[in-house]
C-alpha cells in the first residue's frame, strides 16, 4: 500500500492557483430551469477571468458529478466545451458521492504529479432542480420492448406486450433510489444510528446547525465570499444572482427546537434543519505544476501536500469519512492535528460533523479502529467551518469539494495559517482528506 | 474549362462542379455562361448521359448571384441585354435536356445561382448554417431577370413568391423545403453522392420528383380553398397584385422602380405566358442596369464589399477579451454582435441587475437565431455564457478592447477613461461610442491617449450595419486596425474617420435638423416637412428622425464643441429643441414629441389582428413653437434640408474628416438613411453636377445666409466640372 505524501521538493509542487464557484441556491429556486454543466460553466468561466488564464492553456478538465443527466453522462465535457476550452483538451466525470469534486482534484493532481498535464481545472456540480424521474420499472420495460428490444411486428405482439401491464403501471413514477444499495438504508437514517450510538443530543445537533447558519450568514455580511463567487445570470432572466440562498436568519434555536426527527418520527434527533438540503451548485479549481505556475507568472495560493481515500463500515461508520481519513492524511505528511490551522469539512448532518470531532477525540476510536495509542485530537471548533459549511450553504453533492478547497486556501491565507485540511464522508462509507498548505506563508 | 468540371459516373450521371477560379464564391459570369454552353453543347449529344447533378466545388455557397462588377461595367443596353439573352439561352437548353437534372445546394444560393437551380429537376439543399436561398436583385434595384420572375411563382405559388422577389430577403433551408422551393434537405456530408443517386433514380423512372409539403390540416385547407383561390385565378391574382403594388407603393414611395417592375414582370408573364414573359424580363433587365437608381444602389453594394476588406489587417491584435461598459440599449446591443467572434465578454454597469437587464435582451436575440437554426442550442449556450455580469473592474486587467457605451456627458467618460486606464494595461483599447463628443477631448489629459478611439455604433446594432470609427491624432495605427478588424468580424461596414465635433455621421445631420426646426418654426407643417423628405427618398423623415432619436439628444447634442463649429461658421442653432426639451418632451421614448404615438388597437372584436398605433402630429408643439402654419413647396423643403446635409458632407471630406467620397456615401446612407438609390450624398453631387448644386445653393444663401455657403471644394469641382466618383 502506497504511502507516499505529495510532498515533493521545492520547485515540483502541485498548486492550487484559486478557486470560483457560483452562488449556491436550494434545488428548485434560482437554477430552476438550467442543467448542471451550465453551472460548472459559470464556474470555469469565472476562475479564468479570475486568473487570467487562457482557456488554450488547459490540459485537462475533472468534474465530479454524482447524479448525472443523461444528456450529459460526461459533464465534464458541456463544461470544458460551453467555458471556451478547446475541444482538443480532454474532460472526464469523477462520481464518488459527496467527495466528487475531491476526487476530481485529487486526480488532477495525479495527472500533473505523473507529468501528465502541466494545468488541470478540477471541481464539481451538481443540480437537482430537473432530477430523473423514472417511470414504473414495468412501463420502462413496456417501452423498451416495443421500440428497441422486442419490436411488435402484429397487433397480436402488441397486445402481447400490453397483456402484462396495469393500468397504474403507466401512471406511477418508481421511488427514487435515494438509500444506500447494499444496506437499504437512508442516510438520514445512519446519521441517526451515529448520533444514538455516540450519545450525541437533539441540542448538541441543533446548536451546531444554529451554528452553521450564523457563521454563513456572518461571512455574507462580510463579503468575505465575494473572492470566490462569480455572479450568475440565467439565460433568459433579468436579475443576477449573487449569493448562496441556503442560509437563513430564522434558523434560530427556538425555530429548530421544534421540529420532529424526519428519519425517525418517534425517537429521532435528525431533522430537517440539521441536515444538509437539496443544492444546485458548481464549483472549479485551478491546479498546476509549481514550475508552470512561476513560467505564467502566477502566485499560487496553496501547495498540495498529502490526500487519503477510506471506506468504512456501512451501517455504522457510513458518515465517519472525515474520522479516518484526516488521521491518514495526516501520517502521509508527518503532521499532526493540532499543526493544522484551518479545516474545511463537509457537514452532511450535525450529528455526522460531531460525531466525527467526537472520533477524532476519543482514545478508544484511535485505538479500536485506527491501530494508535494515542487520539488523533481535539478539534478546536473555531478552526472548523468558520464561514459557514454545508448545512448553511447548501450541498450540492458534486461541487462541494471543489467549495471546500476554494473556502480553505482563502482562509489560509485571511487567518494567516500554515497548514489547512478538506475532508467529506460519502455515500458508500467512503471517506476523503486533502491536506495543503499555505504558498504566501 | 476553367469555371466548371465535369465528370461521368459508370450509370452515366454527368456531374458539373462549378468552381470560379480566383475567387472564394461563384459567380454568373459570361465567362461561366460560355463554358456552360459549350458543356451543353457536348451534353445535348452525348448518348450516354442519363441523368445530370449540378454542384458546387466552393466549401460555403453554391452561387451567389450574377458578376456585378460585370454588369457595372457594361456601358449601354444592348450589352446588358446581350449578356442576360445568353444567360436565358443557357437555362432554357438546361430546361429542355433530355434527361433529369438534379442540382445539389451547399451554402448561399442567391440570385441568379437560384435562378439556375429553378431550371432542375429535383433541387437538395444541406442543413449547413451556411445554406441560404433568396432572390435579392431588388435590393440592387434590379429585377430577377433569369427567369426567377417567371419560374419561381409557378413552382412556389404567387403568394410565396412574391415576397420573397420583392423583399430580397433569403431563406433557411427548413423553410424553403416547407414551401416546395426545394425538395429535400440533408446532412452536408454525403450530399454529392445522394445528388448522383437521386439523379440515376430519377433517370431509372424510380422516384418522380415530389413536391413534398408537410402542413398542418389546417394549412392544407387554406391551400385548397383561399390560396388557390389567389394563387391561380385571374380574380384572385388581381387582387394579389394591387395589394402587393399598393404596399410597395406606401413603403418606399414609389421610388423603387425595381420593386414595381417585378410586379409588373410577374403579371405579365402570368397573363401572356411564360415564353412572353421571358422576353419582357430581358427588356425590363436592359433598362434598369442602366438606371440611375439601380447604379446608386449597385455602388453601394460595391462600397460595401470593398469595405469588407482591411487593409491594415497585419496590424491588428486579435480582440479575445472584450469589455462593455453600460448595459442599455447602445451596450447589450454591442454585446449582440460580439458574443459571435471573440471569448470573453465583460459586460458593466452600476449593479449587476441593470447588466442582467441588458443579457436577458442578448439571450433572446442569440435564442431566435437557434429557433431558426442558424446557430445550434449548443451554440446559443455558448455564445450566452461569454458574458460575465461585472460591478467593478476587477476582472478587467487582461481586456483587450474597452467599448464604452455610457451617458453622454464628457465628466463621466473622461472619468470612466481614467478608471479603466488604472484597472487595465497598455494593451488595452478604450473605445467610446460617443455619438458628438469629440474623443480628443475625452482623452485629454489621459495616461495613454494612444490607445483611444471612438467606435461609432447606430441603434439598434443588432440591424443597423454602419459603424463609425474615429481616430485622433494621437491614436496608434495599431489601435485603428484592431477596431476596424473587430469591427468587420462584427458584420459591421466601417469606415475610418477623423475626430472633430459631431465626426461625420452626426455633424452632417445636425445642420438638416437645425433647419427642419426653423422650418417649423417659420411656419411648415411637420408632415409635410416629413413627407418631402420621404419623397426625395430618405426612409424616415427628419422630424420623425428625430422624435426617434430623441428630442433630448437633439437638444443636447447642438451645444458644447458642436455648437463652437457651427457658430464659428456664424450660425445660429435653433433653440427650438431646447424649448420643447424644457417642456419635458424627449419624443418617441416618452411619447411626447412632435408627434403623439397611439397604442396599438385591435381590429374589431375579434381577438387577432392588431391594427399599428396611429401617429397624428402633436398639436402642442406648434403652440409651443410659436409660428403660423402656411403652405411650403415640397421642393424647397427638400432643397433646403438635403442641401444643408450635402453640403456639410462635401466639408467633411474638404477638412480630412472623411478619406475618401465613397466613406461620405456610405456613411450617410447606413447611417442617416440618405436616399440609398443616390448611392450616396456624393454620388447625388456627381449625377445633378456640381454646378448646378453650387448655383442651387447660391440662392439659398441669398436668402437664408451662410448655412448655405457652398464648400470650397465643390465651388472647386464646379469650376473644373470634375467628379467626385471616376466612373
Amino acid at each position: 500500500m502506497a504511502k507516499k505524501a505529495l510532498k515533493a521538493e521545492q520547485g515540483r509542487r502541485i498548486a492550487v492557483i484559486d478557486g470560483c464557484r457560483v452562488p449556491f441556491q436550494r434545488s428548485g429556486t434560482g437554477y430552476y430551469d438550467i442543467m448542471a454543466w451550465e453551472l460548472g460553466r459559470y464556474a470555469v468561466k469565472g476562475l479564468l477571468a479570475k486568473t487570467g488564464v487562457s482557456p488554450d492553456a488547459i490540459d485537462h478538465v475533472l468534474m465530479g458529478c454524482v447524479a448525472t443527466d443523461i444528456a450529459t453522462t460526461n459533464v465534464a465535457r458541456e463544461v470544458a466545451l460551453g467555458a471556451g476550452i478547446p475541444r482538443e483538451v480532454p474532460a472526464h466525470t469523477c462520481t464518488i458521492a459527496c467527495v466528487s469534486a475531491n476526487a476530481a482534484f485529487v486526480n488532477g493532481a495525479n495527472l500533473i504529479a505523473t507529468g501528465n498535464a502541466d494545468i488541470v481545472i478540477a471541481g464539481g456540480v451538481e443540480s437537482f432542480s430537473d432530477a430523473d424521474i423514472k417511470v414504473s420499472k414495468r412501463f420502462r420495460r413496456f417501452i423498451l420492448d416495443m421500440t428497441m428490444y422486442h419490436k411488435p411486428k402484429s397487433f397480436k405482439d402488441t397486445l402481447r406486450h400490453l397483456r402484462g401491464m396495469k393500468p397504474l403501471d403507466f401512471l406511477m413514477p418508481e421511488r427514487p433510489a435515494v438509500s444506500e444499495y447494499s444496506t437499504g438504508l437512508l442516510m438520514g437514517q445512519t446519521a441517526e444510528i451515529l448520533a444514538k450510538r455516540l450519545s450525541i443530543s437533539r441540542q448538541e445537533q441543533d446548536e451546531y446547525a444554529v451554528m452553521s447558519h450564523q457563521r454563513a450568514l456572518k461571512a455574507q455580511a462580510d463579503g468575505a465570499f465575494r473572492k470566490e463567487i462569480v455572479p450568475v445570470v440565467v439565460p433568459g432572466k433579468d436579475k443576477a444572482i449573487t449569493m448562496d440562498n441556503g442560509p437563513k436568519q430564522e434558523t434560530t434555536m427556538d425555530k429548530v427546537s421544534r421540529l420532529r426527527g424526519s428519519f425517525d418520527r418517534k425517537y429521532g434527533t435528525v431533522t430537517a434543519a440539521n441536515s444538509s438540503f437539496l443544492t444546485d451548485g458548481g464549483a472549479a479549481v485551478l491546479v498546476m505544476s509549481e514550475e508552470k505556475a512561476k513560467e505564467l507568472g502566477l502566485t499560487p495560493k496553496a501547495y498540495l501536500v498529502s490526500y487519503a481515500f477510506t471506506g468504512q463500515d456501512l451501517v455504522d461508520e457510513l458518515l465517519l469519512g472525515p474520522a479516518f481519513s484526516i488521521p491518514k492524511a495526516l501520517d502521509r505528511a508527518g503532521l499532526k492535528l493540532k499543526d493544522i490551522g484551518v479545516f474545511e469539512i463537509h457537514e452532511a448532518f450535525a450529528s455526522q460533523m460531531i460525531g466525527n470531532v467526537k472520533c477524532l477525540a476519543s482514545r478508544e476510536f484511535a485505538k479500536e479502529k485506527l491501530g494508535r495509542d494515542e487520539a488523533v485530537g481535539e478539534l478546536d471548533y473555531d478552526r472548523v467551518n468558520r464561514y459557514g459549511g454545508s448545512l448553511s450553504l447548501g450541498h450540492p453533492f458534486g461541487a462541494t469539494g471543489g467549495r471546500l478547497i476554494t473556502t480553505c486556501v482563502n482562509r489560509m491565507i485571511d487567518e494567516g495559517q500554515r497548514y489547512g485540511v478538506v475532508a467529506g464522508c460519502g455515500a458508500g462509507a467512503l471517506g476523503n482528506a486533502i491536506i495543503l498548505e499555505n504558498a504566501t506563508a | 474549362m476553367k469555371n466548371l468540371a465535369m465528370e461521368k459516373t459508370k450509370d452515366g450521371v454527368a456531374v458539373v462542379t462549378i468552381d470560379c477560379p480566383d475567387s472564394k464564391v461563384n459567380k454568373v459570369s459570361s465567362a461561366l455562361l460560355a463554358e456552360i454552353s459549350g458543356l451543353l453543347d457536348d451534353m445535348e449529344k452525348d448518348k450516354d448521359v442519363r441523368a445530370m447533378v449540378i454542384l458546387s466545388g466552393k466549401d460555403d455557397n453554391f452561387v451567389v448571384g450574377a458578376d456585378v462588377d460585370e454588369l457595372n461595367a457594361m456601358k449601354s443596353k444592348d450589352e446588358v441585354i446581350t449578356y442576360i439573352s445568353k444567360a436565358h439561352d443557357v437555362l432554357r437548353r438546361i430546361e429542355s435536356l433530355p434527361f433529369p437534372v438534379v442540382c445539389g445546394i451547399n451554402g448561399n444560393c442567391l440570385g441568379g445561382g437560384l435562378e439556375l437551380a429553378l431550371v432542375a429537376d429535383y433541387r437538395i439543399a444541406t442543413d449547413s448554417p451556411k445554406t441560404s436561398l433568396g432572390l435579392p436583385e431588388v435590393q440592387l434595384g434590379l429585377i430577377p431577370a433569369a427567369g426567377g420572375t417567371q419560374r419561381l411563382p409557378r413552382l412556389i405559388g404567387l403568394q410565396n413568391a412574391l415576397p420573397l422577389m420583392l423583399t430580397g430577403r433569403n431563406l433557411r433551408p427548413k423553410k424553403a423545403l416547407k414551401i416546395g422551393l426545394v425538395d429535400e434537405v440533408v446532412m452536408a456530408q454525403g450530399m454529392r453522392d445522394i445528388a448522383v443517386r437521386k439523379a440515376a433514380d430519377l433517370a431509372g423512372g424510380k422516384a418522380a420528383p415530389q413536391r413534398k409539403k408537410k402542413q398542418p390540416l389546417q394549412a392544407r385547407i387554406m391551400d385548397a380553398t383561399v390560396k388557390r383561390f389567389l394563387d391561380e385565378t385571374p380574380m384572385g391574382r388581381r387582387i394579389v397584385f394591387s395589394q402587393a403594388r399598393s404596399q410597395v407603393l406606401r413603403q418606399t414611395m414609389g421610388l423603387y422602380p425595381a420593386a414595381l417592375a417585378i410586379i409588373s414582370s410577374v403579371e405579365f408573364g402570368l397573363d401572356h405566358g411564360m415564353k412572353k414573359g421571358l422576353e419582357n424580363d430581358i427588356r425590363i433587365f436592359g433598362e434598369l442596369v442602366m438606371d440611375q437608381k439601380s447604379k446608386g444602389l449597385r455602388s453601394l453594394f460595391d462600397g460595401m464589399t470593398a469595405l469588407k476588406k482591411n487593409p491594415l489587417k497585419d496590424r491588428a491584435r486579435p480582440v479575445k477579451k472584450l469589455a462593455v461598459l453600460g448595459a442599455g440599449l447602445m451596450g447589450h446591443g454591442i454585446v449582440s454582435v460580439s458574443t459571435g467572434v471573440t471569448e470573453t465578454v465583460l459586460l458593466k454597469d452600476v449593479s449587476l441587475d441593470a447588466v442582467a437587464k441588458g443579457m436577458k435582451e442578448v439571450y433572446r436575440g442569440l435564442d431566435k437565431r437557434a429557433r431558426s437554426g442558424a446557430i445550434t442550442r449548443f451554440d446559443r449556450d455558448v455564445q450566452y455564457g461569454r458574458i460575465m455580469a461585472c460591478d467593478d473592474y476587477s476582472l478587467f486587467g487582461t481586456t483587450d478592447l474597452v467599448i464604452e457605451a455610457v451617458f453622454e456627458d464628457l465628466g463621466l467618460k473622461r472619468r470612466i477613461l481614467s478608471e479603466v486606464e488604472a484597472a487595465t494595461s497598455e494593451g488595452t483599447i478604450f473605445a467610446s461610442n460617443t455619438s458628438a463628443l469629440p474623443i480628443t477631448l475625452i482623452a485629454e489629459g489621459c495616461r495613454r491617449p494612444g490607445n483611444v478611439i471612438g467606435m461609432h455604433y447606430f441603434s439598434p446594432v443588432p440591424k443597423m450595419p454602419l459603424l463609425e470609427i474615429i481616430t485622433t491624432e494621437a491614436t496608434e495605427e495599431w489601435v485603428k486596425a484592431t477596431a476596424l478588424e473587430f469591427g468587420i468580424q462584427q458584420g459591421k461596414t466601417c469606415i475610418v474617420v477623423k475626430d472633430c465635433p459631431g465626426f461625420y455621421t452626426t455633424r452632417i445631420l445636425i445642420p438638416m435638423l437645425n433647419e427642419a426646426m426653423r422650418l417649423i418654426e417659420e411656419g411648415a407643417e411637420i408632415k409635410a416637412i416629413d413627407t418631402a423628405m420621404k419623397q426625395f427618398g430618405y426612409p424616415v423623415g427628419p422630424v420623425t428622425l428625430v422624435d426617434e432619436l430623441g428630442i433630448d439628444v437633439a437638444a443636447h447634442v447642438a451645444r458644447g464643441e458642436v455648437k463652437k463649429l457651427f457658430e464659428a461658421r456664424g450660425l445660429k442653432a435653433s433653440d427650438g429643441y431646447t424649448k420643447l426639451f424644457e417642456k419635458g418632451y424627449k419624443g418617441r421614448k416618452n411619447k411626447k414629441g412632435f408627434y403623439l404615438y397611439e397604442e396599438p388597437k385591435r381590429k374589431g372584436i375579434l381577438p387577432f389582428g392588431k391594427k399599428k398605433g396611429g401617429k397624428p402630429v402633436n398639436p402642442e408643439v406648434y403652440e409651443i413653437l410659436g409660428g403660423q402654419r402656411k403652405p411650403f413647396a415640397a421642393g424647397e423643403i427638400q432643397d433646403r434640408l438635403a442641401l444643408a446635409m450635402i453640403n456639410e458632407a462635401a466639408l467633411c471630406l474638404e477638412e480630412g474628416i472623411l478619406s475618401c467620397a465613397r466613406d461620405g456615401d456610405i456613411g450617410a446612407v447606413f447611417g442617416l438613411g440618405f436616399p440609398p438609390f443616390t448611392g450616396g450624398p456624393f454620388r447625388y453631387i456627381d449625377a445633378v453636377g456640381a454646378r448646378a448644386i453650387v448655383d442651387r445653393m447660391k440662392a439659398l444663401e441669398q436668402k437664408f445666409g451662410p448655412l448655405y455657403t457652398p464648400a470650397g471644394i465643390l465651388v472647386d469641382m464646379a469650376a473644373r466640372g470634375r467628379k467626385f466618383h471616376d466612373s
